[in-house]
């Protein structure tokens, strides 16, 4: 188990406590890490004949959205450019909160997915991708030579 | 004095159930303010603002297009509804404001007043 070096840094130990949570709560810790707090936030569900990721992306123009599905990996990345005015005397930032720059999130997709029935749609500022199934997802006998 | 406040609620607060709060960008020029938040999945008939006092409560209620009998593995927004309050200050004119929602962004425009009018400030006892 992992322990800060620095046992007064709150971070650390935020980011201990958050790592001892997942692993109580058994989330299957994925080689891409936990990956959550980034932009865009993620929901993941499915149904017997689909799975359903919604990327909560607001303010972009889909057309500029580069969504890729790669050897069960999908990859939703983009661009968000900023409101924010070039700072002159006239103009004042009171609260910057909201994300602005490039953004990449990927998702590794269960075993079962058919790469050809892909579907995606954006809604108010919700990127929902929809991946069927496959039909046949029954395991296969491999024959030993 | 306001009305709502003598009106007793039968029905339980919707201010009460919990809320995400939403990012916003808040940026102020000689002519107004203009606010940005990010309210993803909150189509226009689903989004409440309104002014009361000096409070500016935006309210909206997350509503996405699920798949029937759709099983949530892992969930990063996890409330259905984002609300957030800010108070106004008084040069602000908050009967003019104007809103536009595209593409789950929030777009508000509060002109400041053109001319700065003598106010009653109202004093609210918690």
């Amino acid at each position: 188990m992992y322990r800060s070096l620095y046992p007064r840094d709150m971070f650390a130990e935020l980011e201990r406590l958050q790592r001892e949570m997942q692993q109580a709560f058994d989330l299957s810790p994925s080689i891409r890490g936990i990956g959550r707090g980034g932009f865009p936030a993620l929901n993941a569900g499915g149904t017997p004949q689909t799975v359903d990721i919604y990327a909560f992306a607001p303010g972009l123009d889909p057309a500029t959205l580069d969504l890729n599905l790669d050897r069960g990996v999908l990859t939703i990345a983009g661009e968000r450019k900023a409101v924010l005015p070039k700072q002159d005397e006239k103009t004042a930032v009171h609260i910057n909160e909201r994300f602005a720059g490039r953004f990449r999130r990927v998702v590794s997709l269960p075993d079962d997915v058919d790469p050809n029935g892909v579907s995606a749609a954006y809604r108010d500022g919700v990127l929902h991708v929809s991946v069927k199934r496959r039909e046949s997802a029954q395991p296969r006998r491999i024959n030993v030579q | 004095m306001n009305e709502k406040t003598a009106v007793t609620r039968d029905t339980p607060d919707p201010a009460s159930e919990p809320a995400l709060l939403p990012p916003v960008d808040v940026i102020e020029d000689s002519t107004g303010i203009t606010l940005y938040a990010d309210l993803p999945g909150v189509p226009r008939e689903k989004l409440s603002l309104h002014v009361e006092a000096d409070t500016l409560t935006i309210e909206g209620e997350i509503n996405l297009a699920t798949p029937e009998g759709m099983e949530a593995s892992h969930a990063e927004v996890s409330l259905p509804r984002y609300r957030r309050a800010f108070t106004l200050s008084k040069e602000l004119d908050s009967g003019k404001v104007s809103a536009e929602l595209k593409n789950g962004v929030l777009t508000l425009r509060i002109p400041k007043a053109e001319h700065a009018q003598p106010r009653r400030i109202a004093i609210n006892v918690a």
